[in-house]
């Protein structure tokens, strides 16, 4: 397999950039595998990467149903972030943050992360007090945070509206390091990287059904045959509770809810960090892309749905909280509209855990946070996986954690999943 | 948008409602055990397909609803108010009872 540099690129040059060797290979699936990890998302291939790099496992494979990154990885608004502030999500986000830093070195393939601020907008005094004490606990535990007056805001982006906003900005809370990265790079660099390492990715094969026999997992039926598997990882946000019922389970502390994002037509750069609107009953995220596209989105469509289709109250909920921040953006047409299904959980924070099946794993419940999770997601998932035992920085991710009370709640929210934005 | 065949209003848009959750939770004894309150309070079947779920018609009428609804396809199968009786009792303490709202309760 090429290794992406200058000189290859170079090189290729010369012959037109006809002779590009493909990046992964497209594997009939073989019989049986030692692990095989269901979902070609970015956590499912994150997994089998690290599985494959950091722990030596030969012979695994990630099933997936359709293409690999079809799912929530290309449905997202690719904002990175740490700005966390919960024992257990502390540690495991700004874990995942390191890893982003140093990604694209680490893949040999450019997922354009791109460190450019994310700005939390501060309408209330309340609003800048729990800021600051959100931001101070991150400071004290080893991550970068600002808050910022409201001339130094005015001086970094100045095209918010300061002038005639129903609820005036009074500044920001600011994550420097956190910021954006190209959602399909990350798809491919991962898919790459496992393909490097052996792992088979099996596209178009949809898990239909679970075979356990004597307390263990023994294989999948799946459309492209049985597989059998040593170990089997699961990874299929917004279907984690189609896949927990197939292997005969019951029921998961997890509802499916749609989400929806939007691109507009390309614009001159304008936007140059990821801004976030949040007040009262708005919820707004932005930021542009390296196309130009304003790549921004909102709420959930509020009512349970396996859909990936969206509904047209968030389309004008989103474009009211658009114009009501950026007035510029007004007669901006928007390009294209979309909509992922994703497991929201009953305290907003994830679940990467052993099961009762002694060899069955569940990575699940990322809510709308999966995107910027993936690289520790599927780092610490894989060392689940290969060690048989969680480690400290997902010890708290576990299934369990309801029933002793220690509900990892930081939107304080309480036991709804729609409301865990 | 998802028409939603109020019983009490009529067929309107579903931004009038609010979703509430999982209609065929039941709730234990308030003495239940900690695994049966645990069921009920975190567990959910998050079924793809025909549900049973409440919503409430929060700009119109302020009733709650039961409404069996596909979460894949959003088709709505039925529609009846929550409260057993409730709309009865409505028609019976108005003069100018509401045709739709006697179908509806069956």
């Amino acid at each position: 397999m090429t290794r992406y540099s200058a000189w290859s690129v170079f090189k290729n040059g010369l012959s037109g950039h006809k002779n590009w060797g493909r990046a992964w290979r497209d594997p009939e699936p073989k019989t049986e595998y030692d692990v095989v990890i269901v979902g070609a998302g970015l956590h499912g291939l994150a997994t089998a990467y690290y599985l494959a790099k950091n722990h030596g496992v030969k012979n695994i494979a990630v099933v997936e149903k359709g293409w690999l990154g079809g799912g929530n990885a290309g449905r997202n608004t690719t904002i990175v972030r740490s700005n966390y502030m919960m024992p257990g999500n502390r540690d495991f986000y700004e874990h995942s943050l390191e890893l982003w830093e140093n990604l694209s070195h680490d893949l040999n393939y450019n997922v354009m992360f791109s460190q450019r601020s994310h700005i939390s907008l501060l309408h209330t005094p309340a609003a800048r007090d729990g800021a600051a004490r959100r931001y101070n606990t991150m400071r004290l535990t080893g991550t970068d945070a600002e808050i910022w007056d409201l001339d130094t805001l005015k001086r970094e982006v100045p095209h918010l509206n300061y002038n005639s906003a129903r609820f005036p900005i009074m500044g920001a809370a600011v994550q420097r390091r956190a910021g954006s990265a190209r959602h399909d790079a990350v798809a491919w660099g991962y898919a790459r990287g496992a393909d490097q390492h052996g792992v088979d990715i099996i596209q178009n094969c949809e898990v239909t059904g679970v075979t356990r026999e004597g307390g263990k997992v023994t294989s999948l039926e799946t459309s492209r045959g049985t597989i059998k598997a040593g170990k089997v990882g699961f990874a299929v946000a917004g279907n984690s509770s189609r896949l927990w019922s197939m292997a005969g389970l019951g029921k998961l502390p997890i509802e499916t809810h749609k989400l929806q994002a939007f691109v507009s037509e390309p614009l001159k750069p304008l936007l140059d960090q990821v801004v976030v609107f949040g007040v009262g009953g708005a919820h707004f995220y932005i930021s542009q892309s390296d196309k130009g596209g304003m790549v921004f989105g909102g709420d959930l469509d509020w009512y349970k749905s396996y859909a990936q289709r969206g509904n047209l109250p968030i389309v004008q909920d989103v474009a009211e909280c658009a114009t009501s921040i950026m007035p510029c953006l007004g007669r901006v047409r928007l390009l294209r509209h979309w909509s992922g299904v994703m497991d929201m959980s009953m305290d907003g924070a994830p679940f990467i855990c052993k099961t009762p099946v002694d060899n069955l794993y569940l990575n699940a419940g990322w809510n709308y946070g999966g995107f910027k999770a993936s690289p520790a997601s599927g780092w610490h998932f894989a060392d689940l996986i290969a060690n048989d035992r969680a480690g400290r920085k997902i010890e708290h991710f576990n299934l369990q954690r309801f029933e002793r009370g220690v509900n990892i709640d930081e939107r304080g929210a309480g036991p709804d999943p729609k409301l865990h934005g | 948008m998802i028409r939603i065949n109020c019983p009490f209003c009529g067929e309107r848009d579903h931004s009038e409602f609010t979703y509430g959750g999982d209609a065929s939770i039941e709730y234990p004894a308030l003495d239940a055990s900690i695994e049966e309150w645990h069921e009920a309070v975190f567990l959910r079947e998050n079924i793809r397909g025909m549900q049973s779920e409440t919503w409430h018609h929060v700009n119109g009428c302020r009733s709650w609803l039961i409404i069996e609804r596909d979460t894949m396809t959003h088709e709505i199968k039925s529609i009846r108010p929550a409260h057993e009786g409730y709309a009865s009792a409505l028609a019976s303490s108005s003069s100018s009872s509401n045709d739709a709202v006697g179908e509806q309760d069956q």
